[in-house]
């Protein structure tokens, strides 16, 4: 199985491929397109796994983690090299990505349908296809995100890593923006790439530094993360310009790769963008969410962990400041998760809050559990969310059901709309979500959204598939004992009781109580009690394509965890023999079966508490109780504490402003008057200049004429052509010539 | 050093005079127009014999020429590349051909003329990249501003005389004072030979070099643009016909860029390095204040004229920053901003010539009735913003190393325009392509889809970002030898700021 493992570098080869051959050829043909890509994803998948195991089987395959070159850039006098790299930590990536992309892939063929905001006028031959009218479009992005996330995973260098995480940054503008008839998806996109650019300049100013200040003069991970090169950063001091500290450097490179992450992870301050990156359609958003963009962002902690650990080391404050935003981001984002009302948006902020557990494992110096923790989030948030997609997929049906036939009460047959699309498209498209909206104590609500649980209700005996797959990962979300995130999110908490993390550690229970509660919320708003609208009485179940990759990666979500539970650790086996050969420090803790049982208590706890209130769903028109308890608090929470208009209104603003004042002061105040000025000077000389030519030059030139012309007015008397004047006038200037020539021949004769 | 050819850069130099007189003689527009298209192709493949017969270890000067040009003042024909002018001579031919296909397609009004002077425009260019005598370098430098008042000014839009006007005096003010200080610099050094002129610096005092600096520094910061010397380009850019535009911004303004870094600072060191902080501080604004004022820009091609003073912003950070990181990348800056604006100049120029405006409210949902302009369109803005796996990345990821290296602040400051070059195109994209159709004219049936042969033009272009993005080591391994060479005979300067 070895021999595998230098197939690496194959592994985004075939989705790049499926890219290019749907870009250039395939661009008109949908089901062509979906194939193309799906059997690229599988093509990649088949690489990967064959790798991830044959890493998983060999004994002691950290101490002998596979890296090899493929060419390299000299800048200057040094290289950059391209290359890839197989270790524990990408084996388990590849496996996670590699299946994930595969499943969102098949689900992604069958959910995009023609969309409800277009009309079916402007795009006929889609809207009788039934399918998105840039469906293959859509497969072509995917599946160069994909190659973006792969190419990520076997990189063997910073450099590289980073270009393809620009290659997603792009892939997810293109796709969050990918209805960009609808402005908040236009709006979504661009924010999206401008938060993660913001995080990335810092990251490339980190990158800057490393590969000054490394010896090695390359940003391959081999070389920058060696013990050498991390001794010497250690050693290596800087004085911070504007607070004065002399700090080694290694910190303030941790600080700014690790920004790298605040923007892709979405980690507070930055986090604005993910949930509004649901305006993509919803196989993007369990792309972004779980397989991809956002698990890079934690990746390339877990990547560069030892260079944190070292700094961690020598200023202790990089890692309290990386476990501080992590712990507070989960706390902080999984408050704003108990008031929303979007569906997707609740998941959105229960990512946010998951990453930061991630960050702050690695704040923690939990390495193992973080990288755990990253692999089954990522299964059950990709249940998760491809759930949800299948519930707004079905609510969006039920609507055009409702809007067919008029608001009739008794429910419909229930195997009209299951599994295959009862409508022909034409009927289906046309009705953008232009519902009533109605103001209510705990929000507006659109009474036509399918994204709005409050919408909802009932759904899991009209979506039972759907239904019990979601529940099953909102359990392992949730931490329900035994599921994966279960073991994945106690470890994390055992690290930070056992670590001696004592706030770091009260953050994440409250949080975890919170997740496990929106999570009963949510699942209660959502299947339980009876529906509240017509629309959810009519929702039929998804079609195989969406439900099958549902039930592949339930299992995932359910026992995943059990590779690392606290009395058979296998990845932690896995991992130690890398980390012994990377010669850094992570966390070790003696499990105590104290955090456990916090974990234990706070999980089943809040599931209960969620479930007690919302068990039976909500009545129709009933106010979320949560918002006569929580009074001002639930509209901080549900205004997710004014962030997005904090920033609208300062920074982007000010931006704005700057922008015209420049242009103004550019173009009609002071530089372009400058030179306009300049310019006009100089046709005021240049009239300067005519007129004194006119009047002082031109002037003698005529006063010269004028008085020869006079002077001619005197002799012209002379020249009245009688010749005995003329010879008069010779005879005296002959006299006078002669006069004055004689007379001083005739003063010296004298 | 090894020449196919004898006489091979007054071959690649004075072909597409030789065609512009063919031109000229021929009788009817389509012999015109063919005969200007063939001589650019013809130039371009000759040019590529540099490529061929490149001697890579080679940090002097190859393909030299030199001949007497008038003894008595030591005037010299001299000629040669090096790795620093290699790429702009192959970057203006390549553009040529581009450039005078689209006029042939578009171009209606008195074509005869209007290919003439761009075929006299590209001799003046790859002239003034080759000249490696003061006196030759001002003519072709001068040249080139002759045709492109004339394309500006009688093949401009709305208020082109005005442009033209503001073209020609600025840069010609900028260039008259040039030309006192190249005078002054053979009165004190006997010499025009730039080959020869670094060594004889110490002939100079300082306060010679520093007005014989700040006079070099002017003409080449008013072409490049430097802040606050651009506010021609705008309008220039917004009246010139397209090809004048990719011209323009794709060659011309690297007149001032590698002027500066073949003339001006080699001859001046010592003032260079006085005046670096001077000239990164003006770099820095104009890369922060070029693209927050392209922000706001109604009109797409002010929009990238403004870019384009951002990115120049770049290639002089790189260029001031003086080793082989900075300057490396500005050579190949120079050269990806030559192809990425082109590129956008040209795309907004087949958007004109369908819609008849560039203003930027008048389109919207372009993507859905042009998804193949749409397409190429975002390729060109993300090469253009500097996305990792394109050129600009490579440029400017090694001109901000190299900036590190001398001025850690400088280089920390540059970055935020990494930001906003982000946010200005894909504004402008949104602008363009994102939405619902608002304007009937956009719609899919009055509006038509890049033509096949519209598409042969951009491909070239756009295969070099990926070439040039992902093989940087093709044009650096060129490069770096040279740079090296030209930083080595610097004295040793440190430059401090502010410590």
């Amino acid at each position: 199985m070895q021999g595998f493992l230098n197939l690496a570098w194959l592994v985004p080869v075939p989705t790049f491929l499926a890219f290019a051959a749907i870009v250039l050829f395939a661009n008109r043909n949908k089901t062509v397109s979906a194939l193309i890509a799906i059997g690229g994803a599988v093509l990649s998948f088949l690489l990967s796994w064959p790798i991830a195991f044959s890493a998983f089987t060999a004994d002691h395959f950290g101490q002998h983690p596979v890296e090899a070159q493929l060419f390299s850039i000299p800048t200057g006098t040094s290289d950059l090299w391209i290359g890839y790299q197989v270790d524990p930590a990408n084996a388990l990536m590849l496996f996670m990505s590699s299946f994930l992309l595969v499943m969102i892939f098949i689900y992604a063929s069958g959910y995009m349908t023609f969309p409800a905001h277009l009309s079916p006028a402007t795009y006929p031959i889609a809207a009788a296809q039934g399918k998105d009218p840039r469906y293959s479009r859509f497969m072509a992005y995917i599946s160069l995100f994909a190659t973006g996330m792969m190419g990520l995973v076997v990189s063997n260098s910073l450099l590289t890593f980073f270009i393809f995480w620009e290659i997603m940054g792009l892939c997810s503008y293109l796709l969050i923006g990918f209805w960009y008839e609808k402005k908040s998806a236009q709006a979504a996109s661009i924010k999206a790439f401008m938060t993660t650019r913001v995080g990335d300049v810092f990251m490339l100013v980190g990158l800057m530094f490393l590969y000054i200040h490394s010896q090695s003069g390359n940003l391959l991970f081999s070389d920058i993360l060696s013990a050498e090169n991390l001794h010497h950063l250690a050693t290596l001091s800087v004085t911070v310009p504007l607070i004065n500290v002399t700090v080694p450097w290694v910190a303030p490179i941790a600080i700014l790769i690790f920004f790298g992450t605040v923007g892709k992870s979405a980690q507070f301050p930055l986090h604005v963008w993910l949930p509004d990156a649901m305006e993509g359609p919803t196989p993007v958003s369990a792309m972004i969410h779980a397989a991809t963009m956002v698990s890079a962002g934690v990746f390339l902690l877990v990547r560069m962990f030892p260079l944190f650990a070292t700094a961690g080391e020598v200023a202790p404050g990089t890692m309290h400041f990386v476990a501080f935003i992590g712990a507070f981001t989960a706390l902080f984002a999984s408050t704003i998760a108990i008031a929303q009302w979007d569906i997707k948006r609740v998941l959105a902020y229960s990512t946010i809050s998951q990453l930061g557990y991630m960050v702050a494992a690695i704040g923690i110096g939990a390495y193992v559990p973080a990288l755990f923790h990253l692999i089954t989030h990522a299964f059950f948030k990709a249940l998760l969310f491809l759930g949800s997609g299948s519930v707004i997929h079905g609510v969006e049906h039920g609507l055009h059901h409702v809007h067919e036939h008029g608001h009739h009460d008794e429910p419909a047959p229930g195997g009209e709309h299951g599994g295959k699309e009862g409508h022909t498209p034409t009927e289906a498209a046309g009705h953008g979500h232009t519902g009533l909206v109605i103001h209510r104590k705990d929000g507006d609500l659109n009474l036509e959204d399918p994204q709005d649980m409050r919408n909802m209700g009932g759904l899991l005996s009209r979506m039972p598939r759907t239904g019990w797959t979601f529940i099953i990962g909102g359990l392992a979300l949730s931490g329900f004992p035994l599921t994966a995130g279960f073991w994945s999110k106690d470890e994390i908490l055992g690290n930070a009781w056992g670590g001696g993390n004592t706030l770091v550690f009260g953050a994440l229970v409250i949080s975890a109580f919170l997740t496990a509660f929106y999570t009963a919320r949510q699942i209660g708003l959502t299947f339980l009690g009876k529906p509240r609208t017509e629309m959810a009485k009519h929702a039929p179940e998804s079609v195989p394509s969406m439900t099958w990759p549902l039930i592949l990666i339930t299992p995932f979500a359910l026992l995943l965890g059990f590779i690392g539970t606290p009395w058979g650790n296998w990845i932690e086996g896995f991992m130690e023999p890398y980390i012994e050969h990377l010669e850094f420090h992570a966390l070790h803790v003696e499990f105590s079966f104290i955090p456990m049982l916090v974990s234990i208590v706070v999980a089943v706890g809040g599931l209960v508490a969620g479930y007690y209130v919302y068990g039976q769903g909500l009545a129709e028109g009933q106010v979320d109780p949560l918002r006569n308890w929580l009074g001002p608090l639930w509209l901080v929470f549900h205004n997710k504490y004014w962030i997005d208009e904090f920033y609208k209104g300062t920074v982007v603003a000010f931006s704005h402003w700057l922008s015209k004042v420049l242009y103004w002061f550019d173009d009609l105040w002071v530089i372009d008057p400058i030179v306009d000025g300049i310019g006009q000077l100089g046709v005021w000389l240049a009239r300067l200049a005519a007129e004194f030519d006119r009047l002082v030059v031109d002037g003698l030139v005529n006063l010269a004429g004028w008085l020869s012309n006079r002077a001619g007015g005197i002799l012209r008397n002379t020249q009245d052509g009688q010749v005995q004047v003329y010879l008069l006038l010779l005879v005296v200037s002959m006299t006078v010539w002669l006069l004055l020539k004689a007379l001083p021949i005739f003063l010296k004769l004298v | 050093m090894s020449s196919p050819i004898p006489y091979l850069l007054s071959l690649i130099t004075f072909l597409p005079l030789v065609g512009a007189l063919i031109v000229m003689a021929l009788a009817g527009d389509s012999p015109k127009k063919r005969a200007a298209f063939i001589t650019t192709l013809v130039t371009f493949v000759v040019s590529l014999l540099l490529w061929v017969n490149w001697d890579n270890g080679q940090a002097n000067m190859q393909f030299v020429e030199d001949l007497r040009w008038l003894p008595e003042f030591n005037l010299r024909y001299h000629m040669g590349v090096d790795g620093i002018s290699l790429f702009l001579v192959l970057l203006t031919t390549f553009l040529m051909p581009i450039a005078i296909y689209f006029s042939n397609k578009y171009v209606t009004d008195s074509i005869g003329p209007y290919l003439a002077l761009m075929l006299v425009l590209e001799t003046a260019m790859i002239g003034a990249f080759i000249a490696l005598d003061l006196v030759l370098f001002f003519v072709f430098f001068e040249l080139t501003l002759i045709p492109m008042y004339f394309l500006i000014g009688r093949w401009g839009s709305g208020n082109r005389v005005y442009a033209a006007m503001k073209f020609f005096l600025y840069t010609f003010a900028g260039s008259a004072v040039m030309l006192v200080a190249i005078l002054a610099v053979y009165f004190a050094t006997g010499s025009f030979d730039i080959t020869e002129l670094p060594a004889l610096a110490a002939k100079m005092s300082p306060t010679f070099q520093t007005w014989g600096f700040i006079a070099f520094a002017l003409a080449f910061a008013i072409k490049i643009p430097l802040f606050p010397f651009h506010t021609w380009l705008p309008d220039a850019h917004v009246q010139a016909p397209t090809a004048g535009s990719i011209i323009l911004a794709g060659v011309l303004l690297k007149l001032g860029t590698y002027g500066y870094l073949r003339f001006a600072a080699p001859i001046f060191p010592q003032a260079a390095a006085q005046f670096g902080p001077v000239i990164a501080i003006l770099a820095i604004i104009g890369i922060i204040y070029g693209a927050l004022v392209a922000l706001v820009q109604k009109d797409v091609k002010s929009l990238v004229a403004y870019s384009s003073v951002a990115h120049l912003g770049y290639v002089m950070l790189g260029v001031v920053a003086m080793n082989p990181q900075g300057v490396s990348g500005s050579v190949l800056q120079m050269v990806n901003h030559g192809l990425s604006t082109g590129a956008l100049f040209l795309m907004v120029g087949l958007l004109y010539e369908r819609r008849h405006t560039r203003l930027l409210a008048e389109f919207g949902g372009l993507w859905k009735s042009v998804p193949i302009f749409c397409g190429f369109f975002l390729v060109v803005a993300m090469s253009s913003a500097g996305l990792p796996g394109l050129n600009g990345f490579v440029g400017e990821f090694t001109i901000l190393i190299g900036m590190y290296k001398h001025e850690p602040v400088f280089a920390i400051l540059a970055a935020i325009g990494v930001i906003l070059a982000a946010w200005y195109l894909l504004t402008a994209f949104r602008k363009i392509a994102q939405g619902p159709i608002t304007n009937p004219a956009n719609e899919a049936n009055r509006l038509s889809d890049l033509k096949f042969d519209e598409i042969a033009m951009l491909l070239p272009l756009v295969l070099l970002f990926f070439i040039i993005g992902l093989f940087p080591n093709l044009f650096l391994d060129k490069i770096n030898p040279s740079v090296q060479a030209l930083i080595n005979q610097q004295p040793a300067i440190v430059m401090k700021v502010g410590r």
